[in-house]
Order: C-alpha cells, then structure tokens, then sequence
C-alpha cells in the first residue's frame, strides 16, 4: 500500500531546455515527417520560430530529469511493476526548438481498486515557457499492479 | 498535404480522420523512441528485464502510441487548433502488432465563443484489438 500521505506532495520543479536535435530524433522515431517539425528553415517560413515540437514531446522531460523516477522511490513502488494508465494534455502555447520549459508537478491523488491489488497514483504538472508563459497542463495515471 | 478547401469544408459529426496504418512495431523501433522521448524503462527493450517482470518480451511504451495518434490528430488540423488531448492506456501493445490509427468527429461544441470539434481517437492492432482510446478537443476557427 503506497502510504496516502503522499497525496498534495510538490515534486522537485524540472528546467527543460527543448534542444532542436531531440525534436528531430522525437519526430524521427514516430515517423512524424512534415517539415514544420523536421526542417527548420520550413517551420520559419511557415511562420514558427523554429521546429515545432510534436503535441507529446514534452512528457520526456520529467523522464530526463529523473523526477518520475524518484517520486516511485519515494513512494515505495519498483519500476517493473508499473503501466501508464491514463496520459492527458491540456494546451496554452506551442513549444517550439530553444524553448526551456519549467515543469512543476505534484501528486494529486492516489487511490485503488480490487482491494488492493491495483493503485493509481494521479500526477499533476504545470508547463510554462521561458517568458513566464503558460504552455499547457500535463495528467498522469500510473498504474501500480501489487497482486 | 490538407488542401485550402478541405481544411474550409464544414466539419459534422460522423466525419472520419484519414486512418493510418503503421508498419509492425520491431524491437529497433523501440530503442529509437526510448532514446528519442527520455524513458529509461528497461521493460520497453531489455528482455531479461521484462522476463523478470513476468512480461514475455518486451512491449511498446504507451507514449508511442499517444505520440502517433498525435500525428493522426495534427494531420487532420494544425496544432495550434489541439485544445486538449487524452488518452487511456487500455492494453499492452506488442512487437509485431502493426498500430491503426482512427479518429471520429463525435460532437460539435462551443466553448468560450470559439467552435471545437470533440474527436474519439483509438489505436488498434491488425487483429482489431484495442491498445489506446482518447479523445481531443480541436478548435475549428
């Protein structure tokens, strides 16, 4: 049982610099071809910035950072016994290359089902740019399978 | 490409998004992405890992999935109009399964004065087994 105390905790805030070769790799890997997101010079004529970051990209950022990965140990659960529930996005501002993202998330809720034998641990995360902006909202449900 | 006068057409509810059909999901395919999105999960490209999970080989992350239904939402409108987009994870998708990409056009809405579209999204495999459902919100102005 993850100790409920843990609900309301504020994880440490991640500063994401969003690097122009991680998008291309990021749209490499999903097949993503388009030249807003794979040609810079396109994506500037098109009238963005620079590349166009992809509307999932930024989920890796707390993945890099580590801080997924220290809130389970913080909460007792290893990572083999973990799935990806439920992802959500909610959208402010389009992230583009030499964006730096601060992430500031924290635990919303943690609850179970089947007795036990799954819990749902609920993460909340905030985006914003390096202008102060809001970018847009992140939701996570992990799943944690104990039985 | 999109032309000007499809992106113009009125949009109802029923309309489909163009499906896509991905090639079968290999083991190399998963290194890239684990690299490409930041997650260290061994359980996506270690068999040894996943076998000590209980897992009979490795499988495909989630995010993956949500990233290529992204790719069907963003082919259909531009970016700037995705208001909102979730997904539930509803079963393990694994190597060899070749992803289909659908989305559906479910209702018409207006929030703040500005018309959306809310679209039923969902990845399924070759045998019709669904791995993703979600749905966005899509701005049409």
């Amino acid at each position: 049982m993850i100790d409920r105390s843990h609900v309301g905790v504020q994880l440490p805030v991640v500063h994401w610099p969003v690097e122009k070769g991680r998008l291309l790799a990021f749209a490499r890997a999903i097949g993503e071809i388009r030249p807003e997101y794979t040609d810079e010079a396109a994506a500037m004529g098109s009238g963005h910035p620079s590349l166009l970051a992809p509307p999932t990209l930024y989920f890796g950022a707390e993945l890099d950072a580590g801080t997924i990965q220290a809130m389970m140990e913080t909460l007792g659960v290893p990572i083999e016994r973990v799935l990806h529930g439920e992802q959500s996005f909610t959208y402010e501002r389009p992230v583009h290359a030499g964006d730096v993202l601060t992430l500031r998330s924290s635990i919303a809720d943690i609850s179970e089902k089947k007795g036990g034998r799954m819990e749902f641990v609920t993460k909340v995360t905030k985006v914003t740019n390096q202008r102060g902006e809001a970018v847009g909202e992140m939701r996570s449900v992990i799943v944690v399978m104990n039985g | 490409m999109v032309g000007e006068q499809e992106i113009n057409a009125p949009v109802r509810v029923g309309d489909r998004l163009p499906e896509m059909f991905l090639p079968a999901i290999d083991r190399a395919l998963l290194c890239r992405f684990a690299g490409a999105s930041g997650d260290p999960n061994p359980i996506h490209v270690d068999i040894d890992f996943a076998r000590r999970a209980g897992m009979p080989d490795v499988f495909a992350h989630g995010m993956l999935g949500m990233a290529w239904l992204g790719r069907l939402l963003t082919a259909w409108r531009p970016q700037a109009s995705l208001r909102s987009f979730s997904v539930r994870f509803m079963a393990i998708t694994h190597l060899g399964n070749q992803p289909i990409l659908r989305g559906q056009v479910v209702e018409l809405l207006e929030v703040d004065g500005r018309p959306l579209a809310r679209v039923a999204v969902e990845m399924l495999n070759q045998y019709g087994q669904l791995k993703i459902q979600g749905e966005a919100l899509v701005a049409l102005d």
